[in-house]
């Protein structure tokens, strides 16, 4: 079986002041269809950049570097499928193509029809003078431009229904001011999968939520995972968060994936010092002395030429220092970038 | 208040700090200065809440988003004016107080923000930043006594001697939370409100700022009202925690018990939301 999303060796390389600067660097990843991973890192890690370059929306003058495949539709499901068939979309002009050799016009299609996204703050994401229902009526209509009003219409209604939003025809005229945090959010969801996406990239999502609220979309994003075979990134720097939505983990540290595995295994026994010290760092209900890690995230401009991590390790040995440490394998489904592994 | 009660004689040997009784804050919703309504329904904030705090302890209060914890932290350094109720500081009565008494029992009391970003001066010098209070309290100390002291505040929290001279931009979210810690110890407080001082942190740097904290209060002897909309951040530090909904206390009561014994069901909502990690 083919991935839904193969990543290979992605470098986003960013011009600053300073130089050029890599906030992705040689990121290698794959999510099936149904399944979640969950990328995890600290502000300036490179996981929102690595987002914005599955969705071809970095920042000018950014230069790319690597591959990512769109696997084909071998087990998408009939529901999404039926949906597909009857639209006048075109078929598939991304699938077995490098996302990052697009043209505009091929982007458009993969944005919303392939990939989604969902920011952390919906109302920065949501226009705040366009009712919600047209909001996602235009989300459909970019990529079915052959819809009858009516279906369209009723697409969204549907598109809101799935999301779990109550009495979706009243939310679909009502502007984002007049909705509650949870409630925009799930509006957020609703647009971003009106278009039948396979592949649903959730930026820190819940992060401005209150925690009861937080737990309705982390289900919320679990049931259409399950009903639509939907593949979903899920970045946070919240592990518990991780714990609770992702099949697998990543963890990201100055731009590069230094820890992967499933989720149970990396949470319980962390094979990179960095996550190890994460966890530690990490308050849970249990009080505990919590042992922070010392120092902070590296700027890119000046990162150590070996070991990112290096400096702030309480582990570091001599090599450390003198080259970026390759991942390691730990078992068939876990590796780490660390020496000691 | 039943569980009130019973968390006040739990810690009966505590000096009281500071006493709140029935403190109450209501705004008019809707109507501002582009409505021609004059009086709109009017949405309380804080309803009536009371409480005590004991010397050296972590009070904290943790709530949902609205819930009026912010307010309530206000209320209590007299930063909002409540509606009615009573407040007292060290047994004396703050709401009767104006001008320079009040300033005088302000320089015991202060507070720590959330946003490390939008609560210093972005034209200041760390040094003018931190040296401020001394200043305006203490006019009589001379420019090198001010200066000393402010860079060995500055150093025991842990920043280099030379953030004197450097601005606000030049450092990370952790290092702007330890200027304001800082700038509110400065002029040795002894009671500290510290609103959701590591929310807007990193996990890792939040941890360094929560064990400074406590570090600092042991060895200042300083008093903390914590709050935070995080059951595991406050986990970590309260000797008491107050659950607040819709502008009152649901509950009441020393950490331990209100986090694995809780009474009252929003409590346990509260804490069954919370994303667990898997044990290692």
């Amino acid at each position: 079986m083919t991935s839904l999303l193969d990543v290979s060796g992605l470098t986003v390389e960013l011009p600053t002041p300073a130089g050029w600067v890599r906030p992705v660097n040689e990121v290698s990843l794959r999510i099936d269809a149904g399944e979640s991973l969950g990328l995890v890192g600290e502000s300036g890690s490179g996981k929102t950049m690595l987002a914005l370059a599955l969705m071809g929306l970095l920042p000018p003058g950014a230069r790319v570097k690597g591959e990512a495949l769109l696997g084909k539709n071998a087990n998408e499901v009939e529901e999404v499928k039926e949906v597909k068939e009857k639209s006048a979309r075109e078929p598939g002009v991304a699938l077995g193509k490098n996302l990052f050799a697009l043209n505009e016009r091929e982007w458009r299609a993969v944005r919303g029809g392939e990939i989604a996204m969902v920011f952390q703050e919906p109302m920065t994401s949501l226009n705040p003078v366009m009712r919600i229902g047209a909001q996602i009526e235009e989300a459909i209509r970019a990529h079915e431009s052959g819809l009858a009003a009516g279906d369209v219409k009723r697409r969204a209604a549907e598109a809101l229904r799935r999301a779990a939003v109550p009495e979706p025809e009243v939310r679909a005229g009502q502007f984002p001011h007049q909705l509650s945090g949870g409630l925009r959010q799930r509006a957020m969801i609703a647009m971003a999968m009106a278009a039948g996406p396979r592949l649903l990239i959730a930026d820190e999502p819940t992060t401005a939520l209150d925690v009861t609220v937080q737990k309705q979309i982390l289900d919320l994003l679990d049931r259409l995972r399950g009903e639509l075979r939907l593949g979903l990134l899920f970045i946070t720097h919240d592990l518990g968060v991780v714990a609770q939505v992702a099949d697998r983990v990543a963890v990201i540290y100055a731009g590069r994936i230094i820890e992967e595995g499933p989720a149970r295994e990396v949470l319980a026994a962390p094979r990179h010092p960095y996550t190890q010290g994460l966890l530690n760092a990490s308050p849970t209900l249990e009080r505990g002395k919590l042992s922070p890690i010392p120092g902070s995230v590296p700027q890119l401009t000046a990162l150590p030429p070996g070991c990112a991590f290096e400096p702030r390790c309480s582990l570091r040995r001599v090599e450390c220092t003198v080259a970026v440490p390759d991942l390691r394998v730990v078992d068939a489904t876990h590796t780490a970038r660390c020496i000691l592994v | 208040m039943p569980s009130h009660q019973t968390a006040a004689t739990a810690m009966n040997n505590g000096e009281i700090i500071l006493e709140a009784r029935e403190l109450r804050k209501s705004y008019r919703r809707g109507g501002g200065v582009f409505s021609n309504e004059a009086e709109g329904p009017r949405f309380t904030a804080v309803d009536d809440v009371s409480l005590e705090v004991q010397r050296g302890e972590t009070f904290a209060v943790v709530g949902e988003s609205g819930c009026g914890k912010t307010t309530l932290a206000r209320m209590l350094l007299r930063l909002i004016e409540p509606d009615s109720g009573g407040l007292r500081f060290e047994g004396r009565d703050l709401l009767g107080l104006s001008g320079a008494k009040l300033r005088a029992e302000r320089r015991q009391m202060q507070m720590v923000f959330q946003d490390p970003f939008a609560s210093l001066d972005p034209r200041m010098r760390v040094g003018e930043i931190v040296g401020e209070p001394l200043a305006i309290h203490h006019p009589e100390l001379s420019r090198t006594e001010k200066q000393e002291r402010t860079a060995a505040m500055l150093q025991r929290v842990g920043l280099a001697a030379d953030a004197l001279k450097r601005y606000p931009h030049e450092f990370s979210g952790g290092q702007r939370q330890r200027i304001g810690i800082a700038r509110a110890l400065i002029l040795r407080p002894k009671l500290v409100v510290a609103d959701e001082p590591v929310s807007a942190l990193d996990v890792s740097v939040g941890a360094q700022v929560l064990l400074l904290l406590q570090e600092l209060q042991s060895e200042f002897g300083l008093t903390y009202i914590f709050i935070s909309h995080s059951l595991p951040v406050v986990a970590q530090v309260a000797t008491r925690i107050a659950v607040m909904r819709a502008g009152k206390f649901a509950e009441v009561g020393i950490s331990q018990q209100v986090l694995h014994q809780p009474a009252h069901a929003y409590t346990r909502e509260l804490l069954a939301a919370v994303p667990a990690l898997p044990s290692q």
